[in-house]
């Protein structure tokens, strides 16, 4: 199994911490879907502390997390935010967004490129949120980066992997590097589908959260990547357009 | 002293960052930055507060 930086995670399921009905269901969701990864973000502190309550809980959880830089447009906006979330979240992982387009909050792949070499200089183990282009994922491989984590769709989109040509394509150019597909997971089967295609881990946040029954959601996503790996390790068949018997044609009795 | 924290304008009596996080009772896991420049807590004490400062501080939210 592919590493992420220095780390096994136990399960290839990363779950956003955001959007859930309360705090309550937030904790059962995850303790229900298995998940190794938490994605945390950081905002302005309110006068009643919530962020320190939050924080409590997720530590109780027991999982690795993973601050992302939402909502930064420029590089030095997202080189600060990391650096004031691996002060707060102690850990040198940081999910690297550096957002470019207003709708469909596709990545400004070049300012995330550069991004991504500012912090790996200084010492961050980088997951950079990007499209499927080759080229970048060559690129930001380069400026240090030892995870890629290409979109399936657009965030909170749920349209699951919109360009499954290009992610394939993907995974055998970059056969060592472990992979991620974040973002646009809407139902288990997208979920099984991109371990199928032999992605290591998948991030997702809204499929669970806005859910009708998030709890029952995480359950479904925690046996779906689960499924989705042991097919991919089980080296399925491949399709074929014509029929093939299953069952033996010799042996079978002359009853005409 | 007039600052500007977290996106409003504030009257404050601190003159360092430290003791802007006392007077506002935080504490616990939160980042600063002044002016868009992040300031490290081991920093805090020692930054000195001018007017108008813009200042951040950050605290651990939910995240996707």
């Amino acid at each position: 199994m592919r590493r992420f930086y220095d780390t096994d995670l136990a399960t290839p399921l990363m779950l956003g911490t955001a959007q859930y009905p309360s705090p309550a269901i937030l904790d059962r969701a995850f303790r229900e879907s298995g998940a190794s990864v938490a994605t945390v973000s950081l905002r302005r502190e309110g006068a009643g502390g919530a962020g320190q309550s939050f924080w409590s809980m997720i530590r109780e959880l027991g999982v690795r997390v993973l601050p992302n830089t939402a909502g930064c447009h420029t590089v030095k906006e997202a080189v600060t935010t990391a650096h004031m979330a691996r002060e707060v979240f102690d850990t040198p992982w940081i999910k690297l967004e550096l957002i470019g387009h207003t709708d469909s909050l596709q990545p400004d792949v070049f300012q995330l490129v550069e991004a991504a070499r500012i912090l790996t200089e200084d010492g961050f183990q980088v997951f950079p949120y990007t499209t499927e282009d080759l080229i970048v994922g060559e690129r930001l491989l380069s400026a240090g980066c030892e995870v890629l984590m290409p979109w399936g769709a657009p965030i909170g989109s749920g349209r699951g992997l919109a360009n499954e040509y290009a992610l394939r394509a993907m995974r055998a150019e970059f056969p060592d590097t472990p992979l991620v597909v974040d973002a646009g997971i809407g139902l288990p089967s997208h979920a099984a589908r991109a371990m199928e295609l032999g992605f290591d881990a998948v991030l997702l946040n809204t499929a669970v959260a806005r859910a009708g029954d998030p709890v029952a959601m995480a359950r479904a996503m925690a046996l779906a990547v689960q499924a989705g790996q042991l097919a991919h390790q089980a080296d399925p068949i491949e399709p074929r357009d014509m029929a093939e018997a299953s069952t033996p044609v010799i042996g079978k009795a002359f009853l005409t | 002293m007039k600052i500007v924290l977290n996106g409003e304008t504030k009257e404050v009596a601190a003159t360092n960052l430290a003791d802007l996080l006392s007077e506002e009772g935080i504490s616990g896991r939160v980042a600063t930055a002044v002016n868009e420049s992040f300031v490290p807590s081991s920093l805090r004490a020692g930054h000195t507060l001018t007017e108008g400062d813009r200042v951040e501080i950050l605290a651990p939210m939910q995240g996707g």
